[in-house]
This record gives structure tokens, C-alpha cells and sequence, in this order.
């Protein structure tokens, strides 16, 4: 199965998207669902990212990222017409899409790349759809344009003020939570710190709150255990019970030390894959 | 013994023989003939083949070993009927290809269950030789003398013929052992086979838990080789039930016929309080990131990190439990506890692979089992405490049931728990085909043509008898490929 990139695009300094055949997962997958890619088939990491979007007819799907490690950015070196030599899925429970009314979905930071299939699979079942976007500054933004057009109310948060309101995600979301405007539903994708956050907000409006966990995982289908995390109190597996969990009963604190376990070692990892394409810009000098 | 010792040894045995002279006395003199291995020391530092093989010399002597017993109990030890006692007396007169292709009528990857078979409990348990010397390590080598001819056939010269096209199209999902033979086997009916894999590479547990230094991953390989020479199609990275469901592969994509082969693989864990812990793996996830993604080359060419360990505790006694301990020790941790709540007499695991991990270094806790994983302020484990156990009266599984000891706690410092208590049923396939009948441990009930209650679908392997072997897994690949080529030629008649 081919795996081609077809166009690819820079939305801020470390965000990328691409639009890449995947004809299987573009005619199965629903909102909510991920993929997990591979670059190549003998020692490469397989990394879990969202279906952005898919395009069931031509047969392709949408990928964001943002690099943060090795194989995020040996993908965003990649360009058009170059192919990714394995997508696997579409994985994850979908999301439960209904009429519920109003409903705020809260994205931080690279979480607005999840949020907006989930986004616009509401506005499309009917929801009066309130976005708050949050990120660290206007630079960071990402997919402002498309959640402009699917919301009803979009607000914008910058940590350093730079664009929109100078404040967190949490802010506006608690507005909201007093207003008349009070959502019947949240979702809230962003960095686990965010959606603990979120979820403490909403706790005490006593709103219902969906967050999609983006746990380290090795192979998505069950098969590791990897990607557990504490739920109520019981283990649960991210991949094939998630992403999506009632985050009420998420243990954030726990799942943030698991999602560190790995730091220094991806770092290593990091680094010398920079190193190495130092070198080969240095050959074409 | 040396080798010139084994020649001699072997002419002088031959021609005994070829004189009629070889008495059941003369055989039981000859020494039973170790295997050359890797030494410890050496091999705690490299993941290559511990086992490198008998030579000629030791697999012929080792078969004069074999009585030629009229009844053969041996065969009756052996899940797939392997002619046990013609094979080896093949070898025995030097007659390897006859040997191999006699093996070939029942066992497809040969190389690979004369390799990992438990054999002490199979074809070895019932062999005379062992009851007359009251230790089945002790029988004629059955295995070691199937993996000596197998490897003899390395370039897989012989690929199965074909018949002709039938028409039909056959859906083969999970490429483990009994995915691989139900392929073969319906593939030589002449019917056009899709394998469906969820991962990038095939060959299920094989690839991804039994470690490189137990089955070389080249091996396996050269099985998927033969499939695809054979014109099996193979789709990786589709995972049945997501992809595409069962139910779609039938109606919208024309399969006539489903083998259901997709392994146990949910791994179980203990319920204990610490699991979430930094440092606490499933053995799946620890075996697959060293295995699948080569994580013991990290820093060379692989990407996936791997927890630099050097206190590791093991809690299991299986197979899956030593292929962890010993890859642990492979990954350089400077102590690897191996802790098991019975003792070594009740170990599941194959006899060898206890032997050899001791030989590594790994340090046996028998009569322990945790009781809670203790970490620090950063959630990393720091250690286990442990209870001791007695063992009571035997339990429906006849083995002897661990007894914990009140007030026997005691602790360990670590800094890696690896969890290898078993997989329960993955329950993906449970949740997305209507019409499956499973059992209370998830596992999918068949008849013994292996038929699901869907018409036109078969399960087999781990899905069906929970957590087993490979020769098993191929016995049902094989039962239901039978059953498939049948159901397949009523269905192309009737059409
Ligand atoms: C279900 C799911 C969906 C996801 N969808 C997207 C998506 O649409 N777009 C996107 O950009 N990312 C997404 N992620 C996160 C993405 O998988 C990680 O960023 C990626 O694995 C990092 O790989 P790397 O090799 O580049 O970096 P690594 O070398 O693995 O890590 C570099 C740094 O990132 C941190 N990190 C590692 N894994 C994660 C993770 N899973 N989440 C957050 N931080 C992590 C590490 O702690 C480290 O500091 C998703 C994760 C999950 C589980
Ligand atoms: C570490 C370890 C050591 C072992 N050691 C031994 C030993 O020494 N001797 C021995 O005899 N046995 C051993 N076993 C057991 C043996 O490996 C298994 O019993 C055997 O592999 C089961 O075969 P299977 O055909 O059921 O498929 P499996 O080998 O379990 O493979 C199933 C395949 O299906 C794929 N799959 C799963 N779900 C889906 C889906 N939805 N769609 C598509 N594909 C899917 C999986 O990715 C996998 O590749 C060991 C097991 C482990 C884990
Ligand atoms: S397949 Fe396994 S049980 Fe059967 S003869 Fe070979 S080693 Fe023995
Ligand atoms: S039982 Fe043992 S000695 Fe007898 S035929 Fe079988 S392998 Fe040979
Ligand atoms: S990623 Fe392995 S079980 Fe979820």
C-alpha cells in the first residue's frame, strides 16, 4: 500500500501538516480516531498523530504535527511526492457525536489539530459549537481560519498576550461555565496540564468533559500495555479504550510522570539525528 | 567428547549396524548429545542464536539413540502427529531429505518448533528412551534433530506446489503461526489468500515476544518467503476489526472464507497497587520495543528508547518470563531477579530456557510474589515488596497452589518491574463482530473443525485456547485450513 505525501505545508515554526494517501484508513475512520506511522520498517519509532481530516473519495488523510522529537522531525523533512512506509489504522474507540446542545471545545497549543474533526463533527450533528483556542503565542496558533468557520463563538488566548486575550484556556472556560451560555458537553484537547486544568473547571460546574490522552505507545492495539493509565482508579488502555475518557476520572498527575519516562533517551535520539542532517547539509555546500 | 571421538564412535555403530548387531543396550550406551551453544559469559553480551546446532555427526548419533519402537509413543506426544520415529531413523541412516520432507507432511516451520517446542512435555515426555532413564531431557533430542534437518534446508528450496485457481478468496487475519499455515495450506488448494496484519512485520509472537537469541528472526522470514513465493498476498499494517471489520471483508470485499488467527496478546497484570509506576512494563511491551524495534541497537541506528535498567525484577515463571529476564540481561542490567510465587518443579517454561538463563546470570526467587510496587516522589520504582509463599494442595491445573505466608514481607530494590503473569483474549475482534461466540475468558469457541458460528469463518491459535504454543497454534492452522478447502469446494459447487 502506498503511503505518498501529496502536499505538505509549515503553519508555524515546529507545526506541519500533510495530506497523505491512505486509502483504507480515509474510508474507515471517524472523528476522534488516530493512525500510527512508522518511516521505516526496520528500526524506526511508531508514533501515534491524529486523523485531522479525511478525504474518503480521493482516498487520503490529513496529518498535524508538531516536532518535538526524532521521528516528528525526520517527518517534517520529508517532502511531497516522498512516501511514509507505514500508516496503520485507523485506531481508537471514535468519539460519541451527538446533539447535546451547546457544547465548548477547548484546544491548546498542537490539541487543536485533534479537536477539529471532533469539532466539526458536532457543528455538523448540530451543536452550537463555542471554541476557545489557546497557545503560548500568536506564532503558536494553529488552525485558527478553520474553527472560525465551524464555531458559532470562537476565543482566542495567548500566554504572552500577543494575540486574543492575554490569559489560559481555563479563564474564558469558566465564563462560559457561569454564563447563560453554559455548555451541555466539553471537549478539551491540549498538553495534560491544560485538560487537568479544564477538567477541575468543569468539575465544579458539574459539566460532563471529554479529553483525548495522548499517551506514549508502542503498537495501538492492546498488545503492550504501554499507553495504561489510571482511570477511576482502574487500569485502562489508551488505545483501544481511549483516546477519549471521561476526564473527570483521569489521573492527570501520574499519566504526565509516565508521559517523562522517556525524556532523556528521546533527547539522545533527537540530538543525533540533528546532527546527522548538519552533516548532510554540510555535503551539499 | 570430541569430535574425532563422535566419528569413531558413529563408524563403529554403523557398522554394528549394518550387520544387525545394534542392540536396544548399545543404543542406550550412546551418549546423549549435547548441544553446542554459545558460551554464557559471551552471549550475555550479544543477542545471537544461543543453540548453534548439532553437526552431522552428533544428529546421527543422537538418532541411533531412537529404539524404532513399533508403537512410536513419541507421535502420541506430539500435538501435530509428526511420523517422530521414521524421521529420526531417516537421519539415523543419513537420509536428511528424506527425514525433512517425512516432517513436512505434518509440521510446516520445523525449524522454528524444533526450536521452541517444549518438547519434555511432548514428543520427549512419552519417548521410551526417557522412561527408561525416568528424564525426559534425557529422551532422543526430537526437537534438536528437527531443527538440525530443518536447517539444513536454508535456501527453502522446496515451495509447496499449487493447484489450480479456484475462484475463491480467503482472508487470513494475524500472520503468527497458525495465520502462516492456514495461508499454506489453503493457498495449495489453489484459492487466492489474503493475510491481514496488524503490525508492520509478519510473523506474530515469533517476531515480536520470542527473542532473536532464541529463533532468529531469518527464520520466520524464510516461512513469509515461501508464502509470498507461493503467491499468498500479504497486507500489513490493516488492523481487522478498524481497517475493515470481519463482516466487511465478506460481504463488500468478497472473501468466501476467514481464518481468524490474531493471538492472546492483552497482557494481564497483577491489580496491585504501584503498576503505574515509571519502570513497570507488561513483558509485551518490553519484548516487543527490544525485539520488533530493535531497541537493544538504540544509539546505533534504532529510534525506540528502552529503559536502561540495573535492577530488574521479573515476576513470572514462563516462557515469557525467562525471554525477559534474559533480554534484560542482554540489555545490560548488572542484576535480573526472576521472581515466581511456585517453585521451579511448576515453571511453565521450557526446561532449556531455565537452564540457560540461570547459566546467564539471572537469579532465581521461587516461593516470592510481590504484593505492592513502592516508587519515589517522581512515581519511578524504586522496589517491590514481596510476600513469601508455601505451596498448599494441587489446583485444577493439577499444579500445586502457592499459599502466601503472613507476615513474610520483605523488600527489593530496583529499579525496573517487568510484569510476564500472561495475555488475556484481545478483545478487538469480540467487540467488532456480531455473531462470535466467546467463552468467559474471551476466547472464541470452535468445533473441532475449528469453525466459528459464522458461516465461512475459523479461528485457531491463542484466540482459541488462550495462551499456548506454537506447534498448537499450527495444529489449529492446519485443522482449519482442512476444514476451510472443504467448506470452499461445497461453496464453488453450489455456485
Ligand atoms: C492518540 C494520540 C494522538 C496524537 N495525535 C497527535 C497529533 O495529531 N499531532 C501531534 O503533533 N502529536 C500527536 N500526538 C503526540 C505524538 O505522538 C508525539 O508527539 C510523538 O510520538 C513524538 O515523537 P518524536 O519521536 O518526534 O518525539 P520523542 O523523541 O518521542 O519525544 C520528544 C519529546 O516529546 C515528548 N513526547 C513524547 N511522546 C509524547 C506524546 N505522546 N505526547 C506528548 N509529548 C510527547 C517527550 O517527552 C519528549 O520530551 C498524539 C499522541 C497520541 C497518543
Ligand atoms: C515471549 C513469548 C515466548 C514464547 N515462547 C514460546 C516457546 O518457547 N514455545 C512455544 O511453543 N510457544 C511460545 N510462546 C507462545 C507462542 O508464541 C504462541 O502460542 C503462538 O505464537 C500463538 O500463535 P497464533 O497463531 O495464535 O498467533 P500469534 O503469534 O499470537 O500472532 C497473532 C498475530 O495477529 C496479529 N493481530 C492481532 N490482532 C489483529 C487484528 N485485529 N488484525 C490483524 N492482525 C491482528 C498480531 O499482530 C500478531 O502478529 C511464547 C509466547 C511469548 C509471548
Ligand atoms: S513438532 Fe514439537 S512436539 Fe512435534 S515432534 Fe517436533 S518438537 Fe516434538
Ligand atoms: S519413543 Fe523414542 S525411542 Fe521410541 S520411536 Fe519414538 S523417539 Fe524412538
Ligand atoms: S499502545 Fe500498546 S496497548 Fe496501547
Amino acid at each position: 500500500m502506498s503511503h505518498k505525501i501529496l502536499s505538505k505545508e509549515q503553519l508555524s515554526e515546529n507545526v506541519f501538516t500533510a495530506e497523505i494517501e491512505a486509502a483504507l484508513v480515509a474510508r474507515a475512520r471517524k472523528p476522534g480516531q488516530f493512525v500510527i506511522i512508522s518511516l521505516n520498517n526496520e528500526y524506526a519509532e511508531r508514533i501515534p498523530l491524529t486523523i485531522a481530516d479525511a478525504d474518503a473519495e480521493k482516498g487520503t488523510i490529513r496529518l498535524i504535527w508538531q516536532r518535538v522529537g526524532k521521528t516528528t522531525a525526520e517527518l517534517a523533512d520529508l517532502k511531497e511526492g516522498d512516501e511514509i512506509a507505514n500508516v496503520a489504522g485507523p485506531l481508537g474507540k471514535p468519539t460519541h457525536i451527538e446533539n447535546f446542545g451547546i457544547v465548548a471545545c477547548v484546544g491548546g497549543g498542537i490539541g487543536n489539530a485533534p479537536l477539529l474533526p471532533i469539532a466539526k463533527a458536532l457543528k455538523q450533528a448540530g451543536n452550537k459549537v463555542c471554541s476557545i483556542l489557546g497557545a503560548r503565542n500568536k506564532e503558536l496558533l494553529i488552525l485558527e481560519d478553520e474553527f472560525a468557520r465551524l464555531s458559532d463563538e470562537l476565543i482566542i488566548t495567548t500566554d504572552d498576550g500577543s494575540y486574543g486575550r492575554k490569559a489560559l484556556v481555563t479563564e474564558p472556560l469558566e465564563e462560559l461555565c457561569k454564563s447563560e451560555k453554559k455548555p451541555n458537553q466539553v471537549f478539551a484537547i491540549g498538553p495534560a496540564i491544560m485538560m487537568k486544568f479544564c477538567c477541575a473547571v468543569t468539575k465544579r460546574y458539574n459539566i460532563p468533559t471529554q479529553v483525548s490522552l495522548n499517551t506514549i505507545m508502542v503498537d495501538g492495539t492492546g498488545m503492550c500495555g504501554g499507553c495504561r493509565i489510571e482511570f477511576d482508579g482502574q487500569p485502562k488502555f489508551v488505545c483501544v479504550d481511549g483516546p477519549e475518557f471521561d476526564g473527570h476520572k483521569v489521573n492527570f498527575d501520574l499519566m504526565m510522570k509516565r508521559l517523562g519516562a522517556y525524556k532523556d533517551l528521546e533527547q539522545k535520539a533527537h540530538e543525533k539525528y540533528q546532527k546527522h542532517r548538519c552533516k548532510i547539509g554540510l555535503d551539499k555546500t | 567428547m570430541t569430535d574425532k571421538e563422535r566419528q569413531q564412535l558413529l563408524q563403529k555403530l554403523l557398522e554394528k549396524q549394518s550387520r544387525d548387531k545394534l542392540t536396544p543396550s548399545d543404543r542406550f550406551e550412546i551418549p546423549p548429545q549435547d548441544m553446542p551453544e554459545q558460551d554464557a559469559a559471551e552471549r550475555r553480551a550479544n543477542v545471537n542464536e544461543v543453540a548453534l546446532g548439532y553437526t552431522p555427526t552428533q544428529a546421527r548419533l543422537e538418532a541411533l539413540r531412537c529404539l524404532g519402537c513399533k508403537k512410536a509413543p513419541c507421535i502420541k506426544g506430539c500435538p501435530v502427529q509428526i511420523r517422530i520415529r521414521d524421521f529420526v531413523c531417516a537421519i539415523a541412516d543419513g537420509d536428511y531429505t528424506q527425514a525433512l520432507a517425512i516432517i513436512k507432511e505434518n509440521s510446516l516451520l520445523p525449524a522454528v518448533c524444533g526450536r521452541v517446542c517444549p518438547q519434555e512435555v511432548q514428543c520427549q515426555q512419552t519417548c521410551t528412551v526417557g522412561i527408561k532413564f525416568k528424564d525426559p531431557t534425557k529422551a532422543v533430542s526430537i526437537g534438536r534433530l528437527e531443527r538440525f534437518v530443518a536447517d539444513l534446508d536454508k535456501d527453502n528450496a522446496s515451495i509447496p506446489a499449487v493447484a489450480a485457481e479456484t475462484g475463491m478468496k480467503v482472508a487470513v487475519i494475524g500472520s503468527g503461526p497458525g495465520g502462516i499455515v492456514a495461508a499454506a495450506d489453503t493457498r495449495r488448494a489453489g484459492h487466492d489468500v489474503t493475510i491481514f496484519e496488524a503490525f508492520h512485520k509478519t510473523g506474530g509472537v515469533m517476531v515480536y515476544g520470542i527473542p532473536e537469541f532464541r529463533l532468529p528472526k531469518a527464520i520466520v522470514q524464510r516461512e513469509i518467503d515461501t508464502l509470498e513465493k507461493m503467491g499468498v498476498k500479504i497486507v500489513c499494517n490493516f488492523i481487522v476489526g478498524r481497517t475493515r471489520a470481519i463482516e466487511q471483508l465478506m460481504k463488500e470485499d468478497g472473501f468466501d472464507a476467514v481464518y481468524i488467527g490474531v493471538g492472546a496478546g492483552l497482557p494481564r497484570f497483577m491489580s496491585i497497587e504501584g503498576e503505574s509506576l515509571i519502570g513497570v512494563f507488561s513483558a509485551n511491551e518490553y519484548l516487543t520495543r527490544a525485539n520488533l524495534m530493535r531497541a537493544y541497537d538504540f544509539g546505533k541506528s534504532a529510534d525506540t528508547p528502552i529503559v536502561q535498567s540495573k535492577k530488574v525484577a521479573v515476576i513470572g515463571g514462563g516462557n515469557v518470563a525467562m525471554d525477559s529476564a534474559r533480554t534484560a540481561v542482554r540489555l545490560g542490567a548488572e542484576k535480573v531477579y526472576l521472581v515466581y510465587r511456585r517453585t521451579e518443579k511448576e515453571m511453565p517454561a521450557r526446561v532449556e530456557e531455565v537452564h540457560h538463563a540461570k547459566e546467564e546470570g539471572v537469579e532465581f526467587h521461587i516461593l516470592q510474589s510481590p504484593k505492592r510496587i513502592i516508587g519515589d516522589d517522581n512515581s519511578r520504582v524504586t522496589g517491590i515488596e514481596c510476600l513469601k509463599y508455601r505451596l498448599g494442595e494441587p489446583d485444577d491445573s493439577g499444579r500445586r497452589r502457592p499459599i502466601p505466608i503472613e507476615g513474610s514481607e520483605f523488600r527489593i530494590g530496583l529499579d525496573t518491574v517487568i510484569i510476564a503473569i500472561g495475555n488475556a483474549a484481545n478483545p478487538l475482534i469480540r467487540q467488532t463482530t456480531p455473531g462470535l461466540e466467546f467463552n468467559k475468558w474471551g476466547n472464541i469457541v470452535v468445533d473441532e473443525n475449528c469453525k466459528t458460528l459464522l458461516e465461512g469463518v475459523y479461528a485457531g491459535g491463542d484466540i482459541v485456547l488462550g495462551a499456548a504454543t506454537v506447534i498448537l497454534a499450527m495444529g489449529q492452522g492446519r485443522i482449519a485450513a482442512a476444514a476451510m478447502n472443504e467448506y470452499l469446494a461445497k461453496k464453488k459447487k453450489s455456485i
